[in-house]
């Protein structure tokens, strides 16, 4: 739960921060396009205004047609006011590569370091697994936890039972296909 | 099995802050277990027993007071949070999308990130020929060989697109399959059996959250005709569950937090088509279970402030929460009601064809060796969806941009194909009332292509939801009845246009009018296959008008939606995340099936006449020992007790998760209490006699209220019974003597074999 609060506030204070301080001007605009009309060919304006003065008259300049056809010419242009955050855009984009790649980091680290930091473990663990035989739970043998102090062990016994219930989900969804299949 | 885990549970919750960050909870002393249904009555006594606590104590100081305001105050403050964090999640989720889609095509000059719209937005050309050119945009083939057209840049062009099609969903079915399996498929059948009093430890976790999210844009933007919309709904659920562990009335209480995650669910559809108030009906009709009216108001809540948030991120640039939000006003006629219909006939026809097709495939995949290659069968689809998706332009852009582009009516302004109709030189009609014009070239050709991609996409998606990736069918669905219904448009169009004086044409159709509206018969289309298919009513058409911004086409809307769902009834009676709950045999008592048989409770009971007859405790002649080699010998949820085993007068009903650890707690605490005393149930128990052993008393765990029924009620009623309390289990009597039990696993297993399904694949206890 404070993982996500905390995500959450720091991305809404990044967007809030960024996109008050620096609205480019390419960022917001009235872009009217008329399409032929008569001897005239198709035309794009395009002009930094408010949304309400985001129409023809405001923003065609200079009126390529007399005063009288102003109107007719007008109503075949379509006017759209556009905003946009180039900003929010370049932020979201790269948290999220950061994150696909840091996931990536630690996929390659369990599929590849971490059965070869296992194995040189593995010589010690025998004598322990010896007298707890009946343990498969996913907590740590009892006599284990008086040495569960540092913040480091903590991590590895946690980071153990997030490991085996990954095999459990990955069994029942994968394996016996009692779920979600 | 009864996998007891309090004493390390107890131990490793109380070492720190980090620990909670690392691990999922750890089921607590009394809490559910795994894959067990909640008992309703039980979490609802529960919470009333803390709220009368905290008001009877508010009344003693300052401090109390201003906490039961905020216990009163902390289900607002979830939703809040729970809407806030939702549309940060959407937003992500749609630019991130949005700009690997584009990806596959080419890449921006002018920054890498963005997207072919987001970079041409930039683009300085004026004249009207060139107002579709973009110089910023490069496609692969113009960046690596340096040649924009020709057959060589083309073929470039289409093996790097399958190249990263198939790079993304290979890395995104690695990330699922590595770091959290359960964030495959829809979650939609999962989280209405979790909503309905299920339990499923880690579907709602962390790790899903953030698993999900990623691989739900990597699936999206690798072309798979899949949508976001109920992962989006699983997401929010998993943040809905994420903010309940902040308060312990929620985090406590399994009854109160499916009421968050109810509203929780209504903000995911929220953010997923921008429809608020579509999100809540959503949420009452196809999600949750049970709906209060105090839900309704937060869900409302959670759901306006979900799109609140996607708003102000803005990722489509123009304040619109979706990417096909049209905004036309034109009107219908009665006499298109017809097409309106057949449309609607359409969808429950392609309804039905998708749930068996469905079904059927992924029935093979749980059952034969295809379900044993997950990534190679997510590879395989992906790579004959991009080989065939690519040489057809309405296949090659992703589903959103195309429903956009069918649902928009074609104004002078308009460059696509679909849109190139012979237009009148000396006409100077404003832009939104262009009179029906006869079909150029280009429509006859987006036609013909419309109708391959439409025979794809009917064929593909049928093998792409349910695998082993987040997959939604909202998107896909919409796309193929808006395809349909845009050819019918045109078509009806084009027919009003040449033979206008045709007795159905002539009343309503004048030439030079603007009479038939294609994008309309889009919209339409699309609601009549989603609806065919999910079987939604009310929320389907709220859902749609809240899309269109038009109350005018609500007529429309309701004929086609109503229309598929009788012709899809008629051939099928459970939508597709129905059909997916009795697939997988999750133990969901659908509220809205009907039991209509006339067994009674004394078919259905335990124990049958073969069986060994009920485990039951005594009211005060078992010893510790006997109860506690029952509980090892059995592995029943709970016990009855009764007076004695001869009268079978019943008591009560004792469950095995109170019992073990009272128990356990009595002989490590109480002294005197050993193998061979004896456990009352009673307030009193009689004195000690001489040197016996002290008594062990357990009046305390023992629920003096258990519901019972009498062995001739009939099952309909108990089926009702079940369903509208929620209860887990029952027990049944005779002139008030003990005769059996009844769970919720028994009922929902002679529903099966009424039903003629098969008994034995309702799974779980």
């Amino acid at each position: 739960m404070a993982v996500g609060t905390v995500f959450m506030v720091l991305y809404l204070l990044v967007e809030l921060a960024v996109s008050d301080s620096s609205k480019s001007s390419e960022d917001v605009r009235c872009k009217c396009i008329c399409p032929p009309y008569r001897n005239l060919t198709g035309h794009i304006y395009n002009k930094n205004v408010s949304q309400k003065d985001c129409n023809c008259l405001h923003v065609v300049e200079p009126m390529p047609v007399p005063g009288r056809d102003v109107e007719a010419y007008c109503l075949l242009c379509e006017c759209k006011y556009e905003e946009r955050s180039t900003t929010t855009i370049k932020v979201t984009i790269i948290i999220y590569l950061t994150v696909v790649g840091a996931l990536l980091v630690y996929m390659a680290f369990l599929m590849i370091v971490d059965p070869l930091i296992r194995k040189q473990d593995s010589y010690i663990q025998p004598l322990h697994n010896e007298e707890d035989t009946e343990d498969t739970r996913p907590f740590a043998p009892s006599h284990a936890q008086a040495r569960a102090n540092t913040v480091l062990e903590r991590v590895e016994g946690a980071q153990q039972r997030w490991k085996r219930q990954v095999q459990e989900q990955r069994k029942t969804v994968f394996d016996r296909h009692k779920m979600l299949s | 099995s009864a996998g007891y885990d309090m004493a390390t549970g107890s131990e490793m919750n109380g070492s720190g802050n980090l620990m909670d960050f690392l691990e999922e909870s750890v089921p607590e002393v009394g809490m559910y277990e795994d894959f067990y249904t909640i008992d309703w009555l039980r979490e609802k006594s529960r919470d009333t027993d803390r709220h009368r606590k905290i008001t009877s104590r508010s009344k003693e100081s300052l401090w109390e007071r201003i906490k039961g305001l905020l216990d009163a105050w902390s289900g607002w403050v979830v939703m809040l949070l729970i809407g806030l964090l939702a549309g940060t999640l959407a937003g992500v989720i749609d630019l991130a999308v949005d700009w690997m889609t584009d990806l596959k095509e080419g890449v921006c000059l002018a920054g890498f990130w963005f997207s072919h719209e987001q970079c041409c937005w930039t683009s300085n050309e004026t004249t009207f020929e060139d107002r579709d050119k973009c110089p910023q945009w490069k496609t692969w083939s113009e960046l690596l060989v340096g040649q924009p057209e020709g057959a060589s840049a083309y073929i470039l062009n289409y093996l790097i697109y399958v190249l990263w099609a198939l790079t993304f969903s290979f890395l995104g079915v690695s990330l699922v399959k590595m770091f959290a399996p359960y964030a495959c498929g829809s979650g939609i059948p999962e989280i209405k059996t979790i909503l309905s009093g299920f339990i499923i430890r880690g579907y709602l976790g962390k790790w899903t959250l953030l698993i999900k999210t990623v691989t739900l844009v990597l699936a999206v933007s690798s072309g798979l005709s899949l949508g976001k919309e109920g992962p989006l709904v699983h997401v929010a659920c998993c943040c809905g569950n994420l903010f309940c562990c902040l308060f312990s009335k929620y985090s406590k209480n399994e009854g109160k937090r499916r009421e968050v995650l109810s509203a929780a669910a209504a903000a995911g559809v929220s953010v997923a088509f921008g429809a608020p108030i579509g999100g809540v009906l959503f949420s009452l009709e196809e999600v949750s279970y049970y709906f209060p009216l105090k839900t309704l108001w937060r869900s409302f809540f959670a759901a306006l402030v979900a799109a609140f948030t996607l708003r102000s991120i803005n990722p489509f640039g123009n304040s619109r929460l979706v990417l096909f939000y049209v905004e036309y006003h034109t009107p219908w006629y009665m006499a298109e009601l017809v097409p309106f219909i057949l449309l609607g006939v359409f969808g429950g026809l392609w309804g039905t064809l998708f749930i068996r097709g469905n079904i059927a495939w992924c029935r093979k995949r749980k059952n034969t060796k295809l379900g044993r290659y997950p990534v190679l069968e997510v590879i395989a689809v992906t790579a004959i969806t991009a080989i065939f998706a690519f040489p057809n332009q309405y296949t090659r852009q992703s589903t959103s941009e195309l429903i956009s582009e069918l649902f928009n009516d074609c104004g002078a302004l308009e460059s696509s194909q679909l849109c190139d109709y012979i237009n009148d030189p000396n006409m100077t009609r404003p832009v939104d009332d262009i009179p029906d014009r006869a079909a150029g070239p280009g429509v006859y050709a987006a036609i013909w292509q419309l109708a391959l991609a439409l025979i794809f996409k009917i064929v593909i998606t049928i093998f792409t939801f349910g695998m082993k990736m987040p997959s939604g069918l909202f998107i896909p669905s919409m796309a193929v009845g808006a395809i349909a219904g845009r050819m019918v448009g045109i078509g009806v169009e084009q027919m009003a246009y040449h033979h206008h004086d045709w007795f159905i044409f002539r009343s309503w159709c004048r030439p030079g009018a603007d009479c038939v509206t294609p994008g309309l018969y889009a919209m339409v289309g699309a609601a009549a296959c989603l609806g065919g298919v999910t079987r939604m009513t009310v929320s389907l058409v709220v859902i749609m008008f809240e899309l269109t911004g038009g109350l005018e086409y609500i007529v429309p809307l309701m004929a086609a939606a109503v229309t598929s769902k009788w012709v899809a009834d008629a051939f099928g009676k459970v939508g597709i995340y129905e059909a997916h709950i009795h697939l997988n045999g999750y133990p969901f008592l659908d509220s809205k099936d009907e039991f209509r048989h006339r067994t009674l409770a004394t078919d259905v009971m335990r124990p049958r006449r073969t069986e060994p007859p009920l485990s039951v405790l005594t009211q005060g002649s078992m010893t510790v020992e006997d109860v506690e080699a029952l509980i090892k010998d059995t592995d029943y949820n709970g016990f009855p007790v009764v007076v004695t085993k001869e009268s079978e007068r019943l008591i009560g009903f004792v469950q095995r998760r109170d019992l073990i650890p009272a128990i356990r707690n009595a002989r490590k605490v109480q002294d005197g209490v050993v193998s061979n005393s004896i456990v009352y149930f009673t307030e009193d128990p009689p004195p000690l006699l001489g040197n016996s052993p002290c008594p062990l008393k357990l009046w305390r765990i023992l629920n003096l209220s258990p519901f019972t029924v009498t062995d001739h009620t009939p099952m309909e009623t108990v089926v009702d019974i079940f369903r509208k309390l929620g209860l887990r289990q029952c027990l049944v009597t005779r002139s008030g003597r003990l005769l059996g039990i009844l769970t919720k696993k028994d009922v929902l297993r002679h529903m099966a074999q009424m039903a003629n399904q098969d008994p034995e694949s309702i799974m779980f206890n």
